[in-house]
């Protein structure tokens, strides 16, 4: 395990069971990821290789303690999360966007996240309802509010914005007609290189165009009919991901002039503290009012000389990235920095195999052996 | 586990509205409260009839928002297989039921300036709880809805007394119908008109909104297919190594499940997509019954909807 330094602030209370980074996504980036985060870090490969599938699984708990246990994870980056967020919405307003027919999907959004959260943790969030007065506490944040469900004067801002300014993770809420999802409102601002002002109104296909070999293996076809079969009740998951140098939330096309150029900083001193892995827990829940989607899409980021420090992960992220088509290097944005990736991630694999599956494994695996 | 996720409920009121339809209302076992839901949505009702199960599935009618209870209206088919006469002769007040969460395809357009109903008979039931979520958010509609008289027509009294200026009701018995070119010429831009009757009234409101140049999207409509009876036949499943047969009052879908093989399913009414099945070998003819696949697989043989579906000939072989 990479030691930390003593000096990272905390931010929190002691009646609450995390303890929560005070940190930055952009600047000096002091973004850090606690021995604690680490070892329940998504990582996404399953197998020492690596191509697209539709890879879906039951959004019903998962093993104790991981990102996957609770319906909306919260972590250690939550406040600090939130901070950023509301930098991001104060310099670029149209990041969040909801189209007039979305109001009652927003609702929806609204009730699926206070019901999850204050079931799921008790400490932190409370929600008492009688009959449409409802009262909404946020401890970690210091929120108490009373308002009146589907009333949307009694919020500061519209349903949607006002439970997103408050849980980590984009959203994207698709509406659902004439058999396709149309993406027609949501919160945007931890993105993957993508612009929600620019895919507002645009259906599945339509949003999902850029993404190359996909289409050919008729992926996004079988997708979309799995995904509008989706049931109240039984949402499901799966991981994606991609690479970003420094630990940048906010990666979108409207600031590519700001970040892009950071790709070309790395050398092989920094790339283990400055290259991070990005994966994305993406879920999907049917919602009950408006028989609208939400598509939460969560966002973790982990430097490379922390995944290195668990050696099956170490191991298998120099062997996906090694044998990744050209094109999917390409389009996640790292094909001009991949040989130096290898290089440094080279010096963690010994070539012994990896056991299946994505966890850590930490007491069972090997250790590096060189 | 196939199908949506199961709710335990009890039935705690049946109430007969006419000849033909009863009322039941169902309450979740353990006093906890049953997910709200969207105007459209139906059910599927789990009937243990002896050793058998029958799914059916019925438009949930109450409240969305009420979460205490869900009411479904049935109509006494006495011509199908049984399930609704099951329902309306050995169902009785404090029965334990299952149902399955809901599922909604035939939503309401929330894009939609005036939402335009047009209801036959039992087709009444998605429209009764639409309206009442239209009504919360204030919502533009208007209701035709033609029954073949007035004993028959449920709920019309009621539509009536509450909407006297949206609601409109035709009884063919004294001769009157819907003016469909007039009624669909005067709807303002951006008017959705949603369909739910027999399939002649769904084939009627569609062709005639076509001819009139209206988008195909501001057209919906709900058409659940109760499974046909038929002659016999034998399938083999390769997947599990099967061979079933396939009798006269059941579905092939309830057969793949009797052989005790896990099928996914969610309509049951040739609608949904989900138990979509790959046909490996066919000798004979599929009578394809659903409105899933299109005409094209139909004609291939080489897909079936075996919620609705069914097979003559000499032999077919499933990849199930």
């Amino acid at each position: 395990m990479v030691e930390k330094p003593l000096t990272h602030g905390v931010i929190g209370r002691d009646d609450m069971t995390i303890q929560f980074n005070d940190e930055t996504f952009r600047d000096d980036y002091s973004f850090y990821n606690s021995a604690w985060a680490i070892k329940r870090f998504p990582f996404p490969f399953d197998k020492d290789d690596y191509m697209y599938s539709v890879n879906m699984e039951p959004h019903a708990g998962g093993r104790e303690g991981s990102i996957f246990d609770n319906r909306f994870d919260v972590d250690e980056h939550y406040v600090s999360e939130m901070r950023d967020r509301a930098l991001v919405l104060a310099s670029d307003p149209l990041r969040c966007q909801s189209l007039p027919h979305m109001t009652l999907a927003g609702w929806d959004l609204l009730e699926l996240i206070m019901v999850s959260k204050s079931e799921d943790y008790p400490d932190m969030f409370e929600l008492h309802r009688d009959g449409d007065k409802w009262r909404w506490i946020n401890k970690p944040l210091g929120i108490d509010d009373s308002f009146t469900f589907l009333d949307e004067t009694t919020l500061p801002y519209g349903p949607m914005e006002y439970i997103t300014r408050q849980t980590q993770g984009d959203f994207a809420v698709l509406d659902q007609r004439d058999d396709n999802l149309w993406m027609d409102a949501g919160m945007i601002t931890t993105q993957a290189d993508w612009s929600l002002d620019f895919d507002i109104g645009m259906n599945f296909f339509e949003w999902h165009a850029p993404v190359p070999l996909a289409h050919e293996k008729g992926i996004f076809v079988r997708a979309l009919k799995f995904l509008l079969n989706i049931q109240q009740g039984s949402p499901v998951r799966r991981l994606n991901w991609t690479m970003t140098v420094n630990p940048l939330l906010d990666t979108s096309p409207e600031n590519y002039h700001k970040w892009g150029v950071q790709k070309t900083t790395l050398t092989p001193d920094n790339l283990g503290s400055k290259q991070h892995l990005r994966v994305e827990l993406q879920t999907f829940f049917r919602l009950p009012r408006s028989n609208a989607m939400v598509f939460p899409i969560r966002c973790y980021l982990c430097a490379f000389q922390d995944i290195v420090s668990v050696p099956k992960w170490g191991r298998r992220l120099h062997r996906v990235i090694r044998d990744l088509p050209d094109e999917l290097a390409e389009y996640k944005g790292f094909a001009a920095n991949r040989p130096m990736m290898l290089d440094y991630l080279a010096k963690f694999d010994d070539g012994l195999p990896t056991s299946p599956g994505i966890w850590p494994e930490i007491e069972t695996e090997p250790a590096l052996q060189k | 586990m196939s199908g949506a996720t199961k709710i335990g409920v009890r039935v705690t009121e049946i109430v007969p509205l006419n000849n033909l339809v009863t009322r039941f209302k169902f309450e979740p076992l353990d006093g906890s409260l049953l997910p709200t839901f969207s105007g459209g949505a139906h059910t599927v009702v789990e009937m243990k009839d002896g050793d058998r199960t029958r799914l059916n599935p019925y438009s949930l009618m109450s409240d969305p928002s009420d979460r205490n209870a869900y009411t479904i209206s049935v109509r006494r088919d006495d011509e199908g297989r049984g399930g609704s006469l099951f329902l309306h002769k050995n169902v009785k007040v404090g029965d334990e039921m299952v149902l399955s969460n809901p599922v909604n395809l035939f939503s309401l357009d929330l894009r939609a300036k005036k939402h335009l109903m047009i209801a036959g008979g039992i087709g009444i039931t998605p429209f009764m709880a639409q309206i009442k979520q239209l009504d919360r958010n204030h919502g533009n509609w208007e209701l035709h809805y033609s029954a073949r008289s007035e004993d028959l027509a449920s709920y019309a009294r009621e539509l009536t007394s509450e909407h006297p200026n949206d609601v409109h009701v035709y009884y063919n018995d004294k001769d009157q119908s819907i003016d469909l070119e007039q009624l669909l010429d005067g709807q303002p831009l951006g008017t959705h008109i949603y369909i739910c009757g027999p399939r002649g009234m769904i084939d009627w409101v569609r062709g005639t909104a076509k001819e009139l140049g209206w988008p195909r999207e501001a057209v919906h409509f709900e058409e659940f297919l109760a499974p046909k009876p038929g002659k016999p036949f034998e399938v083999k499943l390769a997947v599990s190594n099967k061979v079933i047969e396939v009798g006269e009052h059941e579905s092939l879908l309830e057969a793949i499940e009797r052989a005790g093989v896990d099928a996914p399913y969610l309509c049951r009414g040739g609608a949904c997509g989900q138990c979509e099945t790959n046909v490996l070998e066919c000798d004979g003819e599929i009578v394809h019954r659903d409105h899933w696949l299109e005409p094209d697989e139909h004609a291939s043989n080489e897909k079936i909807m075996p919620c609705v579906s069914r097979f003559t000939g000499k032999t077919l072989v499933l990849d199930r």
